[in-house]
């Protein structure tokens, strides 16, 4: 290792593998610590599957004599309401897991775990979608688990809709996950996040295609029919829906595209070193608050 | 693992960096040195900017104003060098609890680019190092703060670093575990040549012929070897000269000299 200390072989040996086998060692790193972390946190995964659960058994079984379901696409025969709402779990199970691995992040940061990922050498937008990767990863898990229980319970899609799903669970994971990013990223206290995950996904939920077909919130309120219908989420849930039933909602394609690369490109924006939010604000503390107007 | 260096050699050079949160300047004009194989102590109070130019070294967001680099590497321009030759212990603890000391280990190097294989063989040598040899498959919850600690600094050599910073890393540990921690880290120095960084706002952490960078409410007022920055003071000690030179009261002690 001697004769090293010219600079520019310094540089050659330090910097980590260039190639994409170092990009994968890293990806590879932060998915396989998220899934550790998943496994010790057996409270979060029951939580996980519970709470679409109680939907499920409950609320449905509550609600099927309520309310009748037409014929609508992508179904072709008149359908029970539970099988209606299941597409519209699987996205709350993401909607909740890319909020909650941000709460982690929110959390993450001021432990300072996120500033372990920080230094990283390699970029950071690399690092942010590694993370949203690990995080999405996490949600097949949770939702292929809720999957295997709907199925038991007589909610049965086409064999090779399970399979024509995925894709659909990777973009509207990419989505939600995405959005938890970038609210990670502005909101700096678990209390705000807290407030912000009751403002985010109490609203995003419910004002939505999860729980009732539009056309039936369209009766009720001209307005609430138009925000559902702008609102990304109702786009993920009816492009898991379609995908279930072997079909590709085109409209619903191009919005949760579009929307989960408006999120990460403002999420990368808020965690980059020169423009970001960080370097305003005071960034995740290292341990220390920084107290505004303490050093004067 | 000798390496050749030269007193020339510097692992981080800061030059008139400055930096404000809105209207408030944390940093004012900072400028300081660490040479390869030095340990240099950043002392100052709480609050007086220590946090905020670690966040600039290690990245987490730019500097206003100045220029920062490691071994050469400006941390702007060239940052993927500049963040692969440094390696860091937070002050706050940045563990995974419920992961095993090689799990964390594991993941630390993973973001460094270095695979399993390689990253056992260094993670089993540097354990040994800091004395957590055979508590590999423990969990991290397990151990003591000191242990804790002695872990980060395992974590933070794993990637090769040649410059480590500390931020106040003895805060919360007996005396035995901040002596420990003090005399593995001037091996470092000794042995492998390291170029130190080492906040804190607690005088007796500093030894003879240490260097020493006096930051007080954003600027640098004073540095050099610890002899230096006393006569500099006219004190005979650094405590007096600490106390001169930020305007506190001579006589009874305070937080700092804890």
């Amino acid at each position: 290792m001697s004769g090293l200390a010219q600079q520019g072989q310094v540089a050659a040996k330090g910097i980590p593998a260039a190639g994409v086998s170092g990009y994968l060692v890293c990806l590879t790193g932060i998915v396989w610590r998220e899934g550790l972390r998943f496994l010790h946190q057996r409270g979060r995964f029951l939580s996980a599957l519970v709470r679409p659960l109680v939907w499920l058994f409950i609320f449905a079984a509550g609600f099927r004599a309520a309310l009748g379901v037409s014929i609508i696409p992508p179904y072709q025969t008149y359908i029970l309401y539970e099988v209606y709402i299941m597409p519209g779990l699987v996205a709350m199970i993401q909607l909740f897991n890319g909020l909650q691995s941000s709460l982690s992040m929110v959390y993450d940061r001021e432990v300072g775990a996120m500033r372990i990922l920080l230094v990283s050498p390699y970029p950071r937008w690399f690092l942010l979608l590694s993370k949203l990767v690990a995080g999405i990863a996490v949600s097949l898990i949770q939702v292929g688990a809720f999957l295997v229980i709907a199925y038991f319970w007589g909610i049965r899609p086409p064999a090779l809709g399970y399979l024509a799903v995925l894709p659909a669970l990777v973009l509207s994971g990419l989505m939600l996950g995405a959005l938890g990013l970038l609210l990670s990223s502005v909101f700096r206290q678990l209390e705000n996040f807290a407030s912000v995950m009751n403002f985010v996904i109490f609203p995003m939920f419910f004002a939505s295609s999860a729980l009732y077909p539009l056309w039936r919130v369209r009766e009720s309120s001209v307005l609430l029919y138009d925000i559902c219908r702008f609102n990304p989420f109702t786009h993920a849930v009816e492009l898991i829906r379609y995908a279930l039933y072997l079909q590709v909602n085109w409209t619903s394609l191009a919005v949760v595209v579009g929307t989960a690369a408006v999120f990460m490109t403002l999420a990368v924006v808020a965690y980059d070193p020169a423009k970001g939010l960080l370097a305003r604000r005071g960034g995740p503390a290292g341990g220390k608050p920084q107290v505004p107007g303490r050093e004067a | 693992m000798a390496r050749e260096r030269s007193a020339s050699e510097l692992a981080l050079e800061v030059e008139a960096v400055s930096h404000s949160f809105g209207s408030r300047k944390a940093l004012d004009g900072v400028s300081l040195q660490v040479g390869e194989g030095s340990f240099t102590a950043l002392l100052g109070l709480n609050g007086a900017g220590k946090t905020t130019l670690f966040s600039l070294i290690t990245r987490l967001y730019n500097s206003r104003s100045g220029s920062i680099r490691v071994m050469g590497h400006d941390v702007r321009q060239e940052p993927r060098a500049a963040l692969a030759a440094l390696g860091v212990v937070f002050q706050a603890r940045t563990l995974d609890l419920e992961l095993s000391l090689r799990q964390n280990l594991l993941y630390h190097a993973a973001l460094h680019g270095i695979g399993p294989r390689q990253a056992r063989r260094r993670a089993c040598a540097l354990l040994e190092r800091v004395g957590l040899e055979g508590r590999e498959t423990e969990r991290v919850r397990v151990l003591s703060g000191g242990q804790m600690r002695r872990l980060e600094i395992a974590r933070a050599l794993l990637h090769q670093p040649r410059l480590l910073l500390l931020d106040e890393p003895t805060v919360g540990l007996d005396v035995g575990a901040r002596h420990d921690l003090l005399a593995e880290v001037r091996r470092l120095v000794a042995e492998e040549g390291l170029g130190v960084l080492w906040a804190t706002h607690l005088i007796d952490e500093i030894g003879p012929g240490d260097q020493v960078v006096v930051l007080h409410e954003g600027r640098v007022l004073a540095s050099g070897s610890r002899e230096a920055v006393a006569a500099q003071a006219g004190s005979e000690d650094l405590l007096g000269a600490f106390r001169k030179i930020v305007g506190l009261p001579q006589a009874p002690l305070t937080e700092a000299t804890a």
